[in-house]
């Protein structure tokens, strides 16, 4: 379990993560969602303390992850940026990490095995490619047996194959009672793998529910109707919770009614119907909604520094 | 009961013990023999010493005919045998501030600071191994190039005795010395945390702050010099002249890596990794 309270980090007058509150708890697999730059990964090195907040604190088990004696049988991470000495082999740096907690060298074997990299456990890992590093970050990872596994951007640079065997992991690993928290800015693959999903922009929190839970809330009742009395079935239902988008002739979409109180509507006054589609909102389409207002102030923001520095006349 | 294992499944580990310093330091060696950098940097430091004491007093050996007696008078046997350290120095050195630069620039110190996240058993993990293990090759190292070097003058009966007074003093002390040049190079390494940065820092206290002295009033210089860390440490391979004595200057040396490692020690806990 994961625990931080209005955990803030501030770099020079940079804000990355901004009074952040929330549980990543054990049995699940929590997705930790944001565009990039929200400031996932600084959480991440807070949790693990190679920052120091300015603010708030976060724990691993009710502990200051360095408070633990075997910190990485509590947590298990795999940071977004390379943490793997090019110049060493994937068993030695296993070997090394495996030592520091005095871990025997068969787990360094079966970690190997676990992730596939036999074939290449003893070269160099600067000549590994994104996906072969990846792997031995996850073996990194797992070493220690433990019993909080975060990943950031796991399946970045990993092939089909790879993603799926993650994405199995991952699960067999919540399974098993244990924390998982895997970052990522892909909606489509939190959609996937995680069971309940925290979101962020620019540092906050802006959401932090289960995935089902923020379908509901985020899903809009959408009814695409083909009608060559559509107009006359607009006119009928429209109301003030009820909006309708024309498409093209005979094609609207109305906006705050289900597909049963549609076609009811239109049975009862004998409307012809073509089509009656209750429009899907994915989780990419929540997910795209609730932080385009971030990216967009964002991009004013920027474009506001842009004008004073460069100074144009009003 | 069965039991269907689909996909990956990650095996228990039976038992985990904990992070130690003795466990930190085994992990250090596990890393530094496992760079390349390291064992060239190693054995250039073992070529260099043993290899320059030969070549010196080769040439000088076979150019003594020609020697003036007032060179001759000048002559001590010790000094070109360990010419080498001069150069040896610089690989120590530089291996020192690469021990640690290296983890920052290849990120592997992050993968370090989340193992060992109490931090300073990693800075005095690398400390004990690599200081070790200079001591373990360049004290050999030395006697060595003594040996070789005392064994070629002595085909003109110039060569010094291991018993001569301070003889035996200096060929350990350039053992000593290359020991402790490492362990400062890590400790500037630690401060900047960066390679280039680090072996600028430890080129420039060591070889470029000397000469930089001179444009200080000779009073100053005179006062000040003896004490920069090369002149004193360098006393302790020396058998003759010198403002402090061999030992005094040695361990004026120690405190500037000490010094070094306690100032990086304090910035590892206080900065972000």
């Amino acid at each position: 379990m994961i625990e931080a309270r209005n955990l803030t980090k501030r770099y020079g007058d940079k804000l990355a993560v901004d009074d952040l509150s929330f549980t990543v708890e054990p049995g699940v697999v929590t997705g930790f969602l944001g565009p990039n730059g929200s400031g996932k990964s600084t959480t991440m090195r807070l949790i693990l303390g190679l920052d120091a907040p300015t603010g708030g604190d976060v724990t691993v088990a009710g502990k200051h992850y360095a408070d633990h004696p075997a910190p990485l049988h509590e947590v298990g991470a795999l940071l977004e940026a390379r943490s793997i000495h090019t110049g060493r082999s994937a068993y030695n740096h296993l070997l090394a990490l495996a030592q520091t907690h005095g871990i025997p060298r068969r787990r360094v074997d079966e970690l190997i095995e676990l992730v596939g990299l036999e074939s290449v456990a003893r070269k160099r890992a600067g000549q590994f490619s994104l996906g072969m590093g990846q792997r031995l970050g996850i073996a990194a990872a797992l070493i220690g047996d433990p019993d909080v596994v975060m990943l950031d951007e796991p399946v970045n640079g990993l092939d089909p194959d790879g993603i799926r065997w993650i994405r199995d992991l991952m699960k067999a690993l919540a399974a098993e009672g244990r924390t998982v928290f895997l970052s990522s800015h892909l909606m489509s693959e939190m959609a996937l793998t995680a069971d309940h999903l925290i979101v962020i922009g620019r540092g906050r929190l802006i959401a932090d529910a289960s995935v089902d839970e923020f379908l509901r809330r985020h899903s809009k009742k959408v009814v695409r109707v083909r009608s060559p009395q559509a107009d006359e079935l607009v006119a009928l239902v429209a109301g003030p919770d009820v909006t309708a988008s024309p498409l093209e002739p005979g094609l609207v979409e109305i906006d705050g009614l289900t597909a049963e109180q549609v076609g009811e509507a239109a049975a009862a006054n004998g409307f012809v119907l073509h089509e009656l589609t209750p429009q899907q909102v994915t989780l990419e389409d929540a997910f795209i909604d609730l932080t385009q207002g971030e990216l967009e102030f964002r991009a004013h923001a920027s474009l506001d520094s842009l004008a004073e520095k460069e100074d144009v006349p009003a | 009961m069965t039991s269907t294992s689909i996909g990956p499944h990650l095996p228990r580990l039976a038992h985990s013990g904990r992070v130690t310093q003795l466990n930190v330091i085994r992990s250090e060696w596990t890393k530094l023999r496992s760079v390349r950098s390291t064992l060239w940097s190693l054995f250039c430091a073992v070529v260099f010493t043993i290899g320059i004491a030969g070549i010196a007093t080769a040439v000088i050996s076979h150019h003594w005919p020609q020697v003036s007696p007032g060179d001759r008078a000048d002559f001590h046997p010790l000094e070109p045998t360990l010419g080498g350290v001069q150069l040896a120095q610089l690989a120590i050195g530089v291996l020192g501030v690469l021990v640690i630069s290296g983890e920052y620039s290849t990120g592997m110190i992050r993968a370090s600071m989340s193992a060992a996240p109490k931090r300073l058993p990693v800075l005095w993990g690398k400390a004990v191994v690599y200081g070790l293990t200079t001591l373990v090759l360049m004290v050999p190292s030395a006697f060595a190039a003594f040996f070789v070097g005392q064994a070629i003058l002595s085909g003109r009966h110039i060569e010094a005795g291991i018993g001569d007074p301070g003889v035996a003093r200096a060929v350990l002390g350039a053992g000593l010395y290359l020991t402790v040049v490492g362990l400062f190079g890590l400790g500037l390494g630690a401060i900047v945390r960066n390679t280039a940065g680090g072996i600028a820092l430890f080129a420039g206290i060591m070889f470029v702050l000397p000469p930089l002295m001179n444009v200080l009033p000779s009073s100053w210089n005179n006062a000040a010099s003896p004490y920069l860390p090369l002149q004193a440490g360098e006393r302790i391979l020396q058998t003759t002249g010198g403002t402090l004595s061999p030992w005094t200057g040695f361990g004026i040396f120690c405190a500037y890596a000490a010094a070094a490692l306690a100032i990086a020690a304090w910035l590892l806990k206080k900065r972000d990794v």
